[in-house]
């Protein structure tokens, strides 16, 4: 039987000293092992956006006609009204609410993904004795793929807002209210960040997908849950005062928006942030969203380095 | 040079110590048999030398005082993990590709022509190959990165003899034409018994035995003879194990070697790799381990071949 | 076949019992809130005072507790479908189909029976849970504009609640069988059953034959438990042909 062999190498002491393995060649790296998932999530984005394009210029024009129609309380008036509310509205209101799950949903898909499963399928062993080391290869993976999802999500994002409009408008909604104001501007993106860095952290963490995804998606809400409850009444753009004329008016969209009120002696304090400093809202959250993205990057791979096997 | 060097070495896993107390050697050139049962500690040990894992005690350096892990390490030490994972969904071109992407060093071609060579469809998904397909797959992967040490943990266990043969050949020439040193664990002593050059044997997360293989098989004999005279025996001889067998007794013991005295009524025969092994993994009564005796440890110094 | 599928499912089954636990805590402590801030806020009078018209503002506040739970109860079948997906599918990704099917039991009686435990806990949980969700809700339907018949408020009564969960965990199961692979029949789950809510909220509901609370209920139940039915029916004869 003949002995299968490699030619045989050139003498060692003739190659120039190697520079180290470039960033770059992970992009096909990445690309390649989580190429269904960016495709899949790019899909779903692409046919949400159709809808939202599609629904969307239907929601503009009705809410258009209803805003043109006059005399307002009229019965010809008060029909488009009645329209706008059962087709367009319930429409607008499902997608509101499901909208709210991507963030956490592309988290857990993409996040555990990129760690857990290396560990649970072994690969690990294969992909972290490479020349690359495994350091380098979990910050090229983690900042690509965040980068990715941040990109996407936060495209989809203006499109929703903008789908969104008339039927907040119609609702009187206001753009600071929870639930509207993490979906437009830059909070979607930060949000997404987010979500997928608890997952690959997590992912690490646990060390098996199915159990990191659950994990993500518990520990994703209790974060929702202290911006929405706690946070967002200390963000150093709200106004205390006790000028009670603010808000004897009728709620509009806008209103400012009331965090909180609360008695001290005998005057009442109203604690709100009016709709001009919108914008330093989305700074001030998509701003520790990313810091806690990163530190969340910084501690896996902190695990990846110490924890390995 | 030596390509693995340890002192001392352990693994803790919360209270169990997966390996303790590991110092061995291995000189540059020479394949490393590292046997021992199942639990051992020989995953232990190679995870920590390619740098998956952080000792929690001792040292470990490979090739030539490089740190486990280092760039210099990993650029030249190819890994073969247990049951060789690969990307199940990836065709076996885009291992290769993959492989090269994540290395300075990388010979693709001649990966893809051993492989051509050895009948195995380039696109086809690795989950659907055989056992023994994949372990080809990455033997080849790890060889076209032109290691200076290859490190095989059970690569013979998916293969059946005929691909063993195959295998090892490969490796011995990979060793021969490009001085690749090898350790390579296997718990079937038999198959590594005619090319190792250096022995390490772990039992229960402990060095029971190592050095050069040579030097172990000159240092020890079995002495036979009668039963009962053995007891005398067992204490005048660094005794490792005493089989008793009816009327007759077989010491197996380590001293100065052939030369050494033969007492009156005994004979002495040199003993194999395999029986030797067996010994230290089970020192049966009489005996005692390595660690106890205090064998002399090989020479932590330049070895030349 | 119950220990195994406990074994098996361990983190399934006390994921969604410990949901389970805290939903029932959580409803009863909100809704005990509810039924009595509206009951002092209903009592106040007279109606136009300040201090009663303070009342409806606390109690406002009530309804988005009450919306809250409701966003979660709606989110819960969605969830399921996606963890229903890996039951059968991560033995066959992970090949320890291998090993189970070739039991004594036989992989049908196998799959069917770990399709009915865990379907039968889940749907029981349902049942409970929107029963309790009922009671709590009893309130908001004098103070929001909202009747049992308006959608995602008739889902989370009734039967229809019951009826979603089961058909949520049946498609995860099926899809599961029928891709094969965990992280792709979990999405594919979650996208076919939010479509298959929102196209019935949205559009299916309108064209009920019938106009009354109970027949429809009866008839949104009849239509999801015969789509279960129908799902479990293929997961069985994807198993049956199942070649490895």
């Amino acid at each position: 039987m003949s002995v299968l062999t490699l030619p045989a190498q050139p003498v060692r002491g003739a190659e120039p000293a190697l520079r180290p393995v470039p960033w770059r060649r992970m992009i096909w790296v990445t690309w390649r092992q989580h190429r269904g998932m960016l495709i899949g999530v790019t899909a779903v984005l692409a046919a949400v956006s159709v809808f939202l394009l599609v629904m969307g210029l239907k929601a503009h024009h009705d809410y258009t006609s209803l805003l043109n129609c006059h005399p307002q309380d009229s019965a010809a008036c008060a029909a488009i009204k009645r329209d706008f509310n059962n087709t367009d509205w319930p429409v607008s209101n499902t997608v509101a609410i499901l909208i709210q799950l991507m963030p956490v949903l592309l988290g857990a898909f993409a996040g555990p993904a990129v760690l857990a499963r290396e560990l649970e399928t072994g690969t690990f062993r294969y992909a972290w004795t490479q020349g690359i080391g495994r350091v380098r290869w979990t910050i090229a993976k983690l900042t690509m793929i965040g980068a990715a999802l941040a990109i996407l999500t936060g495209a989809v994002s203006q499109l929703y807002a903008w789908f969104f409009d008339p039927a907040r408008e119609f609702e009187e909604m206001n753009v600071l209210a929870a639930g509207v104001f993490d979906t437009r501007g830059t909070d979607f993106a930060a949000w997404t960040l987010a979500a997928f860095a608890i997952g690959a952290f997590l992912g690490m963490l646990i060390r098996r997908i199915i159990p990191a995804m659950a994990a993500t998606l518990g520990a994703y809400l209790g974060v929702q849950l202290l911006a929405w409850l706690v946070l967002r009444e200390d963000y150093p753009v709200a106004i205390d005062t006790t000028n009670a004329r603010l808000f004897s008016g009728p709620s509009t969209p806008s209103s400012p928006w009331i965090l909180k009120t609360w008695t001290a002696g005998s005057t009442d304090w109203w604690r709100y942030i009016p709709v001009s400093r919108f914008w330093p809202m989305q700074f001030i959250e998509s701003g520790w969203l990313l810091v806690l993205a990163i530190a969340l990057g910084a501690a896996t791979v902190w695990l990846v380095r110490h924890r390995a096997a | 040079m030596n390509v693995i060097e340890t002192a001392g070495l352990g693994k803790r896993y919360g209270k169990a110590w997966a390996l303790r107390d590991c110092t061995v050697a291995v000189p540059e050139g020479s394949l490393a048999a590292l046997v021992g049962p199942n639990g051992a500690g020989k995953s232990t040990l190679m995870n920590m030398a390619v740098g998956l894992t952080l000792p929690t005690a001792g040292t470990a350096t490979v090739l030539g005082g490089q740190a486990t892990g280092s760039p210099v390490a990993l650029d030249d030490i190819a890994f073969m993990a247990q049951d060789a994972p690969l990307y199940r969904n990836l065709s076996v071109a885009d291992m290769l590709h993959l492989t090269r992407n994540l290395n300075r060093r990388f010979d693709e071609s001649a990966a893809r022509q051993r492989l051509t060579d050895l009948g195995i469809p380039l696109k086809k998904k690795a989950g659907k190959l055989s056992g023994g397909q994949q372990a080809q797959v990455a033997l080849t992967m790890a060889l076209a990165r032109r290691p200076r040490l290859l490190i095989l943990d059970e690569p013979l266990s998916a293969l059946d003899p005929l691909a063993r043969q195959d295998f090892m050949a490969t490796v011995m020439t990979a060793m021969a034409d490009d001085g690749v040193s090898v350790l390579l664990s296997s718990h079937a002593l038999a198959e590594l018994e005619r090319v190792a050059d250096y022995l390490v044997v772990l039992g229960d997360g402990e060095l029971r035995l190592a050095g050069p293989v040579d030097d172990l098989l000159a240092e020890h004999r079995v002495l036979t003879g009668p039963t009962a005279t053995a007891g005398l025996l067992v204490g005048e001889f660094q005794t490792v194990q005493v089989r008793r067998a009816g009327a007759q007794a077989h010491l197996l013991v380590r001293d100065a070697g052939p030369d050494g005295t033969v007492p009156a009524g005994w004979e002495a025969h040199p003993v194999g790799l395999e029986e030797l092994v067996l010994a230290y993994l089970r020192p049966g009564d009489g005996g005692t381990s390595a660690a106890a005796q205090n064998v002399p440890r090989t020479e932590l110094t330049e070895v030349s071949k | 076949m119950l220990w195994v599928t406990w074994r098996q499912h361990r983190g399934l089954l006390s994921c969604v019992l410990a949901g389970f636990a805290v939903a029932v805590a959580g409803m009863l402590y909100a809704g005990l809130k509810i039924h009595h801030d509206y009951a002092i806020a209903a009592a106040c009078h007279p109606a136009g005072a300040t201090s009663c018209l303070l009342l409806t503002d606390w109690f406002n506040t009530d309804w988005h507790l009450g919306n809250g739970i409701r966003v979660a109860l709606l989110a819960a079948p969605l969830l399921l479908a996606m963890f229903a997906a890996p039951v059968v599918a991560r033995e066959l990704e992970g090949g320890t189909y291998r090993y189970a099917w070739t039991q004594g039991i036989g992989r049908v009686r196998w799959t069917v029976a770990k399709l009915t435990i865990i379907g039968s806990v889940v749907t029981i949980a349902a049942l409970v849970l929107s029963q309790l969700y009922t009671w709590l809700f009893v309130p908001f339907l004098t103070t929001q504009d909202l009747t049992v018949l308006s959608p995602a408020v008739f889902d989370t009564r009734g039967a229809a609640y019951a009826a979603w969960t089961l058909t949520a965990f049946c498609l995860g199961a099926f899809l599961g069988t029928l891709i094969r692979r965990v992280l792709p029949a979990m999405a594919v789950s979650l996208c076919c059953f939010a479509a298959l809510a929102a196209v019935t909220v949205l559009s299916l509901q309108r064209h009920y034959p019938v106009a009354a609370f109970w027949p429809r209920q009866l008839f949104e139940s009849g239509w999801l438990l015969t789509l279960s039915a129908v799902l479990v029916a293929g997961t069985v004869r994807l198993v049956r042909r199942h070649a490895a």
